[in-house]
Parts: structure tokens; C-alpha cells; sequence
């Protein structure tokens, strides 16, 4: 498989990041970035990453159920990540995602129907002073409200 | 958006180049117009163990949270070692309160350059990453731009400002774990793996990426060098306390009238950062308790933050400055809940790799979430300090006690909130219960 040139050109230059006969080190950033290209870790991109950076299939599959942005199940067109930890709960982040659960009408790590927008409660964003803080997709959005969040999901509808 | 309004009492060191309103990145142009990257041409012109001996002469220590003197880890590394030597930058900013090292990336990402440079010479280093993560895209990005504006100009590459010495900088991004803010986890990850931590010693200094020596330090820390190196590590070192040198960013938040990215110098007064920097306690509350530097710290009660916030003064309270995260909780705030979410978070976040850590963290969560449900009796709350006690220095790296830190402190100082919330739930519970009431 290949993918767009833009993202073929990056990875052409983060292999030569890694000292020689060590590109196993671009394995994380390329399968992120693959992941915003592709939509989800599927059979055949770990197959192509595996043959460009000659590194195991079973090594990939170990990394790919460690970090929490990589995904098998693709996720909906937008994805909104809620943050609950210390600092969004004192200041609302809680009340938000329950908010946002019930505009969207799906649990954490769910798809609506439409496959529009997909929902995590996720850990600290590091926007702890502009909290209650939540991210759709990778924009980050402070100091939120649920009426912000109503506002924002509803503007999101209309741009498809 | 993210820049304050500057406060008074702030002392600007790192931060100097802002110019509030303005919220765009500082580009090179701007950047070098202030005396930019002066300091790298400085430390060209210095030998290797000048620069050291002037960090350590900055008392600078450690901005992610542990607060190891700078200058003593870069002399670790063996300069004459055959290996490559390399320069890794956590950028892996995930401590819950955490916010300052978005600043620094998204607005001045030159300085952070800048202070690879420095630290590169130091060590004899030839490349550094930058290790971002990766929710943190858009500084990525900013990083990046600003990394090939540098290799443009000549600030990296083959031939370092004609010095005839090569440094060569690149990002690199995580995917989405706490554990990878810990230095040996965070170098796994480089290298393309699940971020374990690893058994130290050896620490990095003697094997770090790709077995080679490596120092690891914070964004933070490394943007304070340019200064050092251009003002002098005595001057720097005067901004602070004695041991605690220089300023810090700090980040406040919780329920503060005015939260925040400061900059403040060391050792400055705990009721002065949250009254006069924070704007104090919202909506006219009192005050109930400070988390001083992040999560994973031990908390503090009201009565006890007139302190001076160092490292030391806080080490002496029982607490640590941490990563100078200072979240704030007003006399509203339910301990037992704050704490029931922290170790929820710890129980996620542990990757698993040793007992006491990956146990630990899961019975923890278990059983802070029977009290926080009010279903817990008062033979949990000692359980949780002493489940605390046992993981204290028992794991491979510091997640452990990130998790048990709070849990003992939490349950030791504010023990009436536990048990009253036991008693309130007792009152609308008829009978004991013969099965549990909640499936965990």
C-alpha cells in the first residue's frame, strides 16, 4: 500500500532521524501518522510498516496495544476526547463528559450511527489551567461549557 | 489564548521574549533580533567543561518532577566514550496539573533548540530528539517549522554556525502514554517499543538510546541553559533560594480566580503564588488544600502551604515541587473523590511491567472507588495506606510511588472526610449487605 506523497516524504526523511540499522525507532511517530491517514490500525498497514522498517509483525502488535492513540476500530470523522483528571474535575470536566454523552447519545470509546463523531474520556491533556479541556480530533479547546460543546458539535454537523 | 496577562510579582527569565497580547510562535527573525541564539555562539567559544561547571554553578535541578541537579547529570557522560553521545528532550508532558512545556514548545521553540545546542556541546553530542507527545500535534508542528528554520540558517546541521561541529535535532512523537515521561520508558519508546521502564542502574547517562549515552532532561530545563550561558550560572542561581536556583514556570489551576502559566523565582511564598499570582481561591471560598507539584505529589493542607515553594522547603513538608504543577482545591472539594479519580488514572496509565506497580494501582482504584461510592468500611481506609506503604520503593520506576504518594498522604491528612463519608452513606443503607453493591 502506499500512501499520499506528503506523508511518503515524511517518512522518507524520519527513517534517517535513527541512527543507521536503528529506523525500528520511527515505528511509533509512522504508525501514528499512518493512523491519521488510514483511519485505524488495519492488517495492511501493519504489514506495510512492518516491511519498511523490517521490524516483526508480533513487535507492531505489542506497540499498537501500549499507547492509547492507536486504534483497531476506527474511530468516527470526528473524535472527541473529554478529560476528566484532577484539575478538569474541579472545574467541570466530569459534568462535561456526561453532557457530551448524552448530546452525542454514545459511551466512552463509542461511534455514532453515522459514524460522525466517536467519544473518549481521556487522561490529563496537559491544559490543566485552562481547564475543563477536551480535544476533537487534534484541536485542543479550553475553558469549555456545555453550551461551548453543544455549539462546537453542532457547527462540526454542518461542515460535512 | 494560552499567554496571561503578566503578573506583577513574576520574574522573567524564560519567558522574557513574550510580548503579550502577542500569541503567535517567537520565529527565528524575532528570535535572533533579542539576542538569540547568542548564547550558543558563546558556548562555542567555551570548553565543554565550562558549560558544565557553569550549570552547576546555576543550581539549576530538573523541571519534570524530580529535581536532579542539571549540571551534576551532563557530567555523568563519559565525553571520551567511542558511542555516540545523545540529547533527548521529555516533552512528554502528562502530569496530571502539568501545562508548561506547551508553552514554551508553542511560543519561543527556538530557546528549546537553543538549550539542545548548548547541552550537545557540552556532552559531545552529534543528535537529539525531541520527544513530544502525541496529543500534542499542533506543537509538533511549531517544533518542526522552527527546527528546519534553524537547519536554514545554519543553527543545525553538518557545520554548526561554522564551528565545524554537527548537531542534528529532530522530533519525535509519542502515542498516548503516561509511563513514557519517565526517562528509561521514554527512551523505549524511541526506539520504537511499549514504553517499560527500565532497570536502572545503568541510568542513561551510561546506556540510554540505542545503548548509548544520553542524558534526558525537560523542556523546561533545557530552556533555562541560553540564559545561564549568557547571564552566568551565579546569576541565575541568585533568582532562587540557595540549592534552588533560577525561576520556574508554574501552573495553576483547580479553582483559582486567575489559573495560569507563571513564572516565578524559586522559593516564593506558597499563599502568595495562590493569593496574589492566582488571584486566590474563587467565589470568595476558603482555601482547603494544595496539590504543590503535580499528581503524584503528597498534598497539603491549608494550614500548611506558607512555605516557600522549592524544592527543598517542600521535601521538608513531606511534599515535592514536582513539575511545578500547583493545583489548588477549595473548601467544596471532595478529597475522597479527587483521590478516587487519581488512582483511577494510575491504574490506567501503570503499563504492567512489575507486580507491585500494575497490582497495586488496580486495588487501589478498587477500593478508593468503594469509598468514594460511600459503600467502603473503615478497614479500607487503613488498606489503602498500608496497600500504599507496601509499593512505596518497590517498583522499577517512580509510577508506583507517583500512585502511593497521594493515596497516603490523602488518607493520613484528611482521614474525617473518608470516614464521614462512610457514615453519611450508612444512613440510607437499611441493612448490611450480603453481596457486593457494586461489580468492579
Amino acid at each position: 500500500m502506499t500512501f499520499s506523497p506528503e506523508l511518503e516524504a515524511k517518512f522518507a526523511k524520519m527513517i534517517q532521524n535513527y541512527p543507521p540499522g536503528r529506523q525500528k525507532g520511527a515505528l511509533i511517530p509512522m504508525l501514528l501518522f499512518a493512523q491519521d491517514e488510514v483511519g485505524s490500525m488495519t492488517p495492511e498497514l501493519i504489514d506495510e510498516v512492518s516491511k519498511r522498517l523490517k521490524v516483526n509483525r508480533v513487535e507492531i502488535e505489542e506497540v499498537i496495544g501500549y499507547y492509547t492513540m492507536l486504534t483497531r476500530e476506527p474511530r468516527g470523522k470526528h473524535h472527541v476526547q473529554i478529560c476528566t483528571n484532577v484539575s478538569c474535575m474541579l472545574t467541570g470536566g466530569e459534568e462535561l463528559y456526561q453532557h457530551a454523552c448524552k448530546k452525542l447519545g454514545i459511551g466512552n470509546k463509542q461511534k455514532t450511527a453515522d459514524g460522525q463523531f466517536s467519544l473518549e474520556e481521556v487522561e490529563c491533556l496537559g491544559a490543566c489551567s485552562w481547564a475543563p479541556a477536551m480535544m476533537v480530533d487534534y484541536d485542543f479547546h479550553f475553558n469549555v461549557t456545555p453550551e461551548k460543546l453543544d455549539g462546537l458539535i453542532e457547527s462540526l454537523k454542518k461542515t460535512q | 489564548m494560552l499567554l496571561n496577562e503578566p503578573h506583577p510579582l513574576e520574574v522573567k527569565v524564560l519567558t522574557r521574549r513574550y510580548k503579550y497580547p502577542q500569541q503567535d510562535p517567537i520565529w527565528l527573525e524575532q528570535y535572533v533580533a533579542d539576542e538569540g541564539y547568542d548564547a550558543i555562539r558563546k558556548a562555542l567559544t567555551m570548553q565543554p567543561e565550562e558549560i558544565i561547571e557553569e550549570v552547576k554553578k546555576s543550581s539549576l535541578r530538573g523541571r519534570g518532577g524530580a529535581g536532579f541537579p542539571t549540571g551534576l547529570k551532563w557530567s555523568f557522560v563519559d565525553r571520551k566514550s567511542p558511542k555516540p553521545k545523545y540529547i533527548v528532550v521529555n516533552g512528554d508532558e502528562g502530569e496530571p496539573g502539568t501545562c508548561k512545556d506547551r508553552i514554551i514548545m508553542g511560543h519561543e521553540p527556538h530557546r528549546l533548540i537553543e538549550g539542545c545546542l548548548i547541552a550537545g556541546r557540552a556532552i559531545g553530542s552529534n543528535r537529539g530528539w525531541v520527544y513530544i507527545r502525541g496529543e500534542y500535534r499542533e506543537y509538533i508542528d511549531i517544533m518542526d517549522r522552527a527546527i528546519q528554520e534553524a537547519y536554514d540558517k545554519g543553527y543545525l546541521g553538518d557545520n554548526v554556525l561554522g564551528s565545524g561541529w554537527a548537531f542534528h535535532l529532530s522530533t519525535h512523537t509519542g502515542a498516548g502514554s503516561y509511563e513514557c515521561g519517565e526517562e528509561s520508558a521514554l527512551l523505549e519508546s524511541l526506539e520504537g517499543k511499549r514504553g517499560n521502564p527500565r532497570l536502572k542502574p545503568p541510568f542513561p547517562a551510561t546506556s540510554g538510546a540505542f545503548q548509548a549515552p544520553t542524558i534526558v532532561n525537560n523542556v523546561e530545563t533545557y530552556s533555562a541553559v541560553p540564559e545561564i550561558i549568557l547571564k552566568g550560572g551565579e546569576w541565575f542561581a541568585g533568582l532562587g533560594t540557595p540549592r534552588n536556583g533560577g525561576t520556574r514556570l508554574v501552573c495553576l489551576s483547580g479553582h483559582l480566580n486567575k489559573p495560569g502559566v507563571y513564572e516565578v523565582p524559586l522559593g516564593m511564598n506558597m499563599m502568595t503564588l495562590i493569593n496574589e499570582v492566582g488571584g486566590g481561591v474563587w467565589k470568595g471560598r476558603k482555601l482547603k488544600a494544595v496539590i504543590p507539584g503535580g499528581s503524584s505529589s503528597p498534598i497539603l493542607r491549608a494550614e500548611e502551604c506558607d512555605i516557600p515553594a522549592d524544592y527543598d522547603s517542600l521535601a521538608k513538608a513531606g511534599s515535592m515541587l514536582g513539575s511545578g504543577a500547583t493545583v489548588v482545591l477549595d473548601e467544596t472539594a471532595d478529597i475522597v473523590k479527587v483521590l478516587a479519580r487519581l488512582m483511577a488514572f494510575y491504574a490506567h496509565e501503570s503499563c504492567g511491567w512489575c507486580i507491585p506497580c500494575r497490582e497495586g494501582t488496580t486495588w487501589l482504584k478498587k477500593i478508593m472507588a468503594r469509598l468514594d461510592e460511600g459503600v467502603g468500611t473503615k478497614r479500607d481506609i487503613d488498606m489503602v495506606d498500608q496497600l500504599a506503604q507496601g509499593m512505596m520503593g518497590r517498583t522499577f520506576c517512580a509510577l508506583g510511588d507517583a500512585a502511593a504518594m497521594p493515596a497516603m498522604s490523602y488518607v493520613r491528612k484528611f482521614r474525617e472526610e473518608f470516614e464521614a463519608k462512610i457514615q453519611s452513606a450508612q444512613v440510607f443503607m437499611p441493612a448490611p449487605q450480603t453481596q457486593p453493591l457494586v461489580v468492579l
